[in-house]
């Protein structure tokens, strides 16, 4: 039995602790928005938060999750309801074409502007090479993290109003 | 098995399933009655097969492609709402089901072909290329670049303007008026005399009573009001939140998993399986012999996954084990050699005497080139999820090909094709691979035998050494220059032809041109690969023209330039291309710039690259893309796809190699068969020119030209010219350090 913390919602699954994290997600816990792609880190369509920090689910196996916060597609929003600012982006900038690593982009592109709010196009290159895009989207995608930089941007002064 | 090519495919489809039958026109009258049952909810009216209005005014297309990704259930929606004057904002696209009823409709359709009876800028397109093309969709199949071609402007516009029209028919007789006071808009009629409106909703199932009309009036390009714009995709919002389900997001109540290894040598089989070194793994159910591949079922995908790597199996060679990559191509270039000798070459496009000009010609250049195999890599592996219940078998896949897959799994477990029910799912990528039902007869053949579903996923791996390949080829080449370094003879002879058949051709007016070529089998399973034969022929072609220009001391765009004086749409692109990328500019010296230009599919595209040469190694920093569809009906989409097939070529030209080594693919996985990634790719900018005429495709035609502007950059930054593919392979050096050493 291996307890999970995913998008907030704690889970006992029934499976063995050395089974990698994205099949965990996908069979176990039933999340399939989380993609397979080449089982090696090579592509990072597999691309999940672990407390906040990009990791690749495919080489990383359950067990190193325990304890921790592990965030998918479906909860990058943080259970706020609505989108994410980088969803909304990608919806404004129409970055994907089949679609099946956009998980996994838009995934690395949160933790990116989590630490980075303003990224250089350097910046954007050394975080998203890593994830492969067949359809080679790349030139909307880097709009698409600039478009939400910016949404990030001019929301937070709103929000310092509010608060 | 004989030469696979994309019209071989389509004949063998249609022998097969009796469904097409051409020249033979239906009643109409005969057709929705038959699928209303499938597609249409109460209250809903059906108009012929692709268009429902529902009682809340609601517009439904029935779309019968699959979306990987290129758009097409928008852009098919919009040319169907345009002619019908629908309101896009309450326009909804569904999937066709994997039905004869939308396959055989464009011959069917006794007023769209029958009397051909189609607008005049139309026309052309009912020979040849329809010819085809018509037969092809006749399988519903996604591919050629021809959704929009052929059921966009067959069925979508005729049948939208049919509709209109039997809608406006029904509301002048309900308020007994003249059809010629009415008009629609935005889903609405209007009597503008008397101020009556109404929704077309209102009217639709009077209209749905009257017989559609044989010649509904298209409109003119100035009349579009959704075509031509750039509405949001439908199939985005379901790709940003997780909710999209492809083919491997299938779960169905009491699932099992699968995964397979097939014999890694092509034609080989399995010779022996030892099932104790998995005994008492977890989760395992059986072990299953598949002839040509062995299968691990259990409960989780990983435990299959784990066993089959432990599974203790033995395959035989099927006599291929010592087939090398090197011996393929010295094959090939016997097979020349033998053609060049008067051996077995078959003219493909032969004009004037191109041997008695080189022989007159004061110069002849002569060039060899090369490209490897190449997989398709589509970013999900191949899957099927299968079902075997109550004397059927359900699918659940991504699949570009439905009624092709239902027909063959059918038929590998004993089963009338009647009895398969294919739900087909977003594909994650296709790019020709989906239209090969390797994967869905496996999973299907697990679940026959299998009290519960099977799905079947294809390891990263798998899906790479049993891909349909894109061919390696040679293509030779003979030019002849005159005294002033004008191109006067072309000769080209290649080895192994698909298709299609035009991918060799030149667009330049050279006066005397022979293309032969010589077909030399090989065991490495051949594949529609997007663009198919134009993938190679353009590398080869726009690579030797450059190389005559280079030759004759000229700038490589004005003399391609001057051979299209004849071409203005031809002249129009490339010249576009050249402006916007700033041609004749000077550039730092460790840059070049090249440029290519190719029609595939109807639609003409030329590129502009500017390569940047960074420690050896060539980046494309900025490619300007111009591209002539004829129309395009979504332009931010056909932009997309002109990124994508950007994308697509350049890396196949960086890095894309597929070997053979004793027999199998030596390559397995991303790290070996490397991708373009982000930092690598370059900004496009693309323009798009409508030259009018018939409508060409979006999906394959920017793969073709990328690779030589590539390389014709690459040529002008180092003086290193490029023939064998992929880049990758050869060592680069700018020109001056060469210059100086």
């Amino acid at each position: 039995m291996l307890r999970l913390s995913i998008n907030g919602e704690s889970r006992d699954l029934d499976v063995d602790p050395s089974t990698p994290l994205l099949w965990v997600i996908r069979d176990y816990a039933g999340l399939t928005g989380t993609k397979f792609g080449c089982g090696i880190a090579q592509c990072g369509a597999c691309t999940v938060h672990v407390d906040g920090r990009p990791v690749r689910s495919c080489v990383t196996p359950a067990s190193a999750a325990a304890g921790r916060q592990v965030t998918t597609i479906e909860g990058v929003n943080g259970g706020k309801g609505g989108l994410h600012p980088v969803q909304q982006a990608w919806i404004d900038e129409q970055v994907p074409q089949c679609g099946y690593c956009q998980s996994g982009q838009i995934m690395a592109a949160a933790a990116l502007l989590e630490r980075m709010p303003s990224p250089t196009d350097a910046d954007i290159n050394a975080a998203m090479s890593g994830i492969v895009c067949r359809c080679g989207t790349y030139p909307r995608i880097r709009k698409g993290i600039k478009r939400a930089a910016a949404a990030i941007a001019n929301a937070r002064p709103a929000e310092a109003d509010n608060g | 098995m004989g030469k696979w090519t994309r019209r071989a495919f389509i004949t063998s489809g249609v022998a097969a399933g009796g469904v097409v039958v051409f020249g033979v026109a239906i009643r109409r009258g005969e057709r929705s009655g038959r699928v209303t049952g499938l597609v249409a909810a109460d209250g809903e009216a059906l108009f012929d097969v692709w268009l429902k209005i529902a009682p809340d005014n609601t517009i439904t297309a029935i779309i019968p492609h699959a979306d990987m990704g290129q758009g097409v259930h928008t852009a098919l929606a919009m040319m169907l709402a345009d002619e019908l004057d629908a309101d896009w904002s309450a326009v909804r696209f569904e999937e066709a089901p994997a039905h004869k009823e939308f396959a055989n409709y464009a011959l069917a359709r006794g007023y769209s072909t029958a009397g051909m009876d189609f607008p005049a800028w139309l026309i052309d397109s009912v020979d040849g290329l329809f010819f085809r093309a018509t037969q092809m969709m006749g399988l519903q199949i996604t591919g050629g670049s021809l959704s929009v071609r052929t059921t966009g402007e067959v069925a979508m516009r005729v049948t939208g303007a049919a509709t209109r029209s039997v809608l406006l028919e029904a509301a002048a007789a309900e308020w007994g008026v003249p059809v010629t006071e009415l008009t629609a808009a935005d889903s609405m009629i209007r009597h503008e005399a008397s101020g009556r409106e109404s929704t077309f909703a209102h009217f639709a199932p009077a209209a749905a009573e009257l017989p559609l009309p044989d010649k509904p009036a298209l409109k003119a390009p100035d009349a579009f009001r959704i075509m031509g714009t750039s509405p949001p995709r439908f199939d985005v919002p379901p790709k940003v939140d997780g909710s999209a389900n492809f083919g491997i997001d299938a779960v169905l109540p009491g699932m099992k998993y699968a995964a397979v290894e097939a014999a890694p040598i092509f034609g080989g089989r399995v010779v022996s399986i030892d099932e104790s070194s998995i005994q008492g793994m977890p989760g395992v159910r059986k072990v299953v012999n598949l002839d040509d591949a062995v299968a691990v079922i259990a409960d989780g995908y990983w435990q299959a996954k784990k066993a089959l790597d432990r599974l203790a199996v033995e395959f035989d060679d099927g006599g291929n084990g010592r087939a090398s990559q090197a011996g393929i191509f010295q094959q090939f270039s016997d097979e020349l050699d033998s053609a060049a000798a008067g051996g077995r070459a078959k003219d493909d496009f032969v004009t004037g005497d191109a041997a008695a000009a080189l022989d007159a010609a004061a110069r002849v250049l002569e060039a060899e080139y090369r490209v490897p195999y190449l997989a398709h890599a589509t970013m999900e592996p191949m899957n099927c999820t299968a079902w075997v219940h109550d004397d059927r078998c359900e699918l659940w896949l991504g699949t570009q090909n439905p009624l092709g897959f239902a027909k063959q799994v059918a038929k590998a477990i004993g089963l009338d094709p009647s009895q398969v029910v294919l739900h087909n799912q977003y594909l994650g990528g296709g790019f020709g691979r989906r239209a090969f039902d390797d994967f869905a007869i496996q999973a299907a053949r697990l679940a026959a035998d299998a009290p519960y579903p099977v799905k079947l996923i294809w390891s990263r791996e798998e899906d790479m050494r049993h891909d349909h390949y894109r061919q390696a080829s040679i293509s030779r080449f003979r030019g002849g220059l005159d005294a002033s370094g004008n191109a006067v003879a072309w000769h080209n002879v290649y080895v192994n032809k698909h298709d299609p058949e035009q991918a060799p051709h030149i667009p330049y007016a050279i006066a005397d041109q022979a293309i032969v070529y010589s077909d030399s089998e090989t065991h490495v399973p051949w594949g529609f690969w997007r663009s198919v034969d134009h993938s190679l022929h353009a590398f080869f072609t726009e690579s030797f023209i450059d190389e005559m220009a280079v030759a004759a001391g000229r700038d490589t765009y004005g003399y391609r330039r001057a051979l299209l004086a004849d071409s203005p749409r031809f002249r129009a692109v490339l010249d576009l291309a050249a402006e916007k990328a700033g041609w004749g500019e000077n550039l730092p010296d460790n840059m070049g710039r090249g440029i290519a230009i190719h029609r595939s599919f109807g639609t003409i595209v030329a590129q502009v690259v500017d390569v940047e040469i960074v420690d050896g190694r060539p980046i494309a920093r900025r490619v300007v893309c111009t591209v002539d569809p004829g129309f395009a009906v979504h332009p931010d989409n056909l932009a997309a796809q002109m990124e994508s097939g950007i994308a697509y070529g350049l890396t196949a030209a960086l890095y894309g190699e597929i070997s053979i080594e004793d027999g199998a693919v030596a390559q397995s996985n991303f790290h070996d068969y490397r991708m373009l990634r982000m930092d690598e790719a370059p900004d496009v900018e693309t323009y798009i020119l409508n030259g009018g005429g018939m409508t060409g495709g979006a999906g394959e035609p920017g793969t073709p030209p990328i690779a030589p502007a590539f390389t014709n950059a690459i040529y002008d930054a180092t003086g290193i010219r490029i023939r064998e593919l992929p880049v990758s392979k050869h060592e680069l050096r700018l020109k001056d350090i060469e210059d100086v050493a």
